[in-house]
């Protein structure tokens, strides 16, 4: 199939794309989470002292 | 979410079909042979884009009306989508151009008024990283995301208004325009694909900024509280408010 690494990249560059963005949203997720339980935390403990 | 896992198997299915039916199923175009498959993921990803920054227009609109923070959020998780979907039709673009043209690029009314508008929505990403208060920034960058949005139609119709390098619209086009059959069926089952990929990457970039929403009043009130009691709530090792994540 002629030009198919052109064909080629271009798929991997949807999907790679796609991919790479969604780890990303996913991994600021966790890590809003994580600021979310601390802070919490937090506050509970300034409620009680 | 419960929807969400027969959302993402659904995808996953879509896209293993669409990448099948693009390279084996849709038939040989017969001047530019196989890069035309290019076509497949290139058009879908321009249609995801399209619908990603229709959400921003309105729920910038509504944000401006209802001064709710949630259509704030939803408009900065559009442009964020919206970009990656540019991004993806900016990159496959050339991949199709240079075996094609010859040529990686050309600045024709086509592409240049769409590098116009990816650079637009950067520019919206940049002005909300450049402003602190909450209210200022979703109500100046909602006025930007309108403005900006005023070149979508541009985008659309610049090959219809005027003559460019990119080919002519085969869908909703002129006399002559049109699909074989086959390949139409192939093209609807990935833009299905795409489009699933865009709805839930947006419906995720969207949690995260409505848990951004969250931790940035969970850090006022413990401030507020700091404020009352006289001491500083927040040690000098944490991250800055609402900083988290970004």
């Amino acid at each position: 199939m002629k030009n198919f690494d052109f064909l080629f990249t271009a798929w991997m560059v949807v999907w790679a794309v796609f991919f790479a963005y969604e780890i990303s949203v996913a991994r600021r997720i966790s890590q809003v989470r994580q600021e979310i339980g601390r802070l919490k935390q937090q506050l509970q403990q300034q409620a009680q002292g | 979410m419960k929807a969400r896992l027969p959302l993402t198997i659904l995808t996953a299915l879509l896209i293993f079909a669409a990448g099948y039916a693009a390279l084996f199923i849709a038939p040989e175009e017969k001047t530019m042979r196989a890069i035309q498959r290019i076509f497949y993921f290139h058009l879908p990803s321009w249609i995801a884009m399209f619908s990603a920054f229709s959400v921003v227009f309105y729920a910038n609109v509504a944000y401006l009306i209802t001064r709710n923070r949630k259509w704030d959020a939803l408009g900065v998780s559009g442009v964020e989508v919206g970009v990656i979907c540019c991004t993806i039709g900016l990159m496959t673009g050339p991949l199709w151009a240079r075996p094609v043209w010859g040529i990686w690029w050309t600045w024709d009314a086509r592409l240049t008024t769409t590098f116009i508008l990816w650079l637009l929505y950067i520019a919206y990403l940049l002005l909300r990283g450049l402003l602190e208060d909450p209210e200022k920034k979703a109500s100046l960058s909602a006025i930007f995301g309108i403005f900006a949005s005023l070149d979508i139609p541009l985008v659309y119709l610049s090959n219809r208004l005027w003559r460019t390098q990119h080919p002519q619209p085969v869908i909703l086009g002129g006399q002559g325009s049109g699909l074989d059959p086959t390949m139409g069926k192939v093209l609807l089952l990935c833009v299905m694909a795409v489009f699933c990929v865009m709805i839930l990457v947006l419906v995720d970039r969207y949690r995260l900024e409505l848990l951004r929403n969250e931790c940035d009043e969970l850090r006022f009130a413990i401030e507020s509280r700091g404020a009352e009691s006289g001491s500083n709530p927040l040690r000098a090792d944490e991250p800055a408010l609402g900083k988290a994540g970004r």
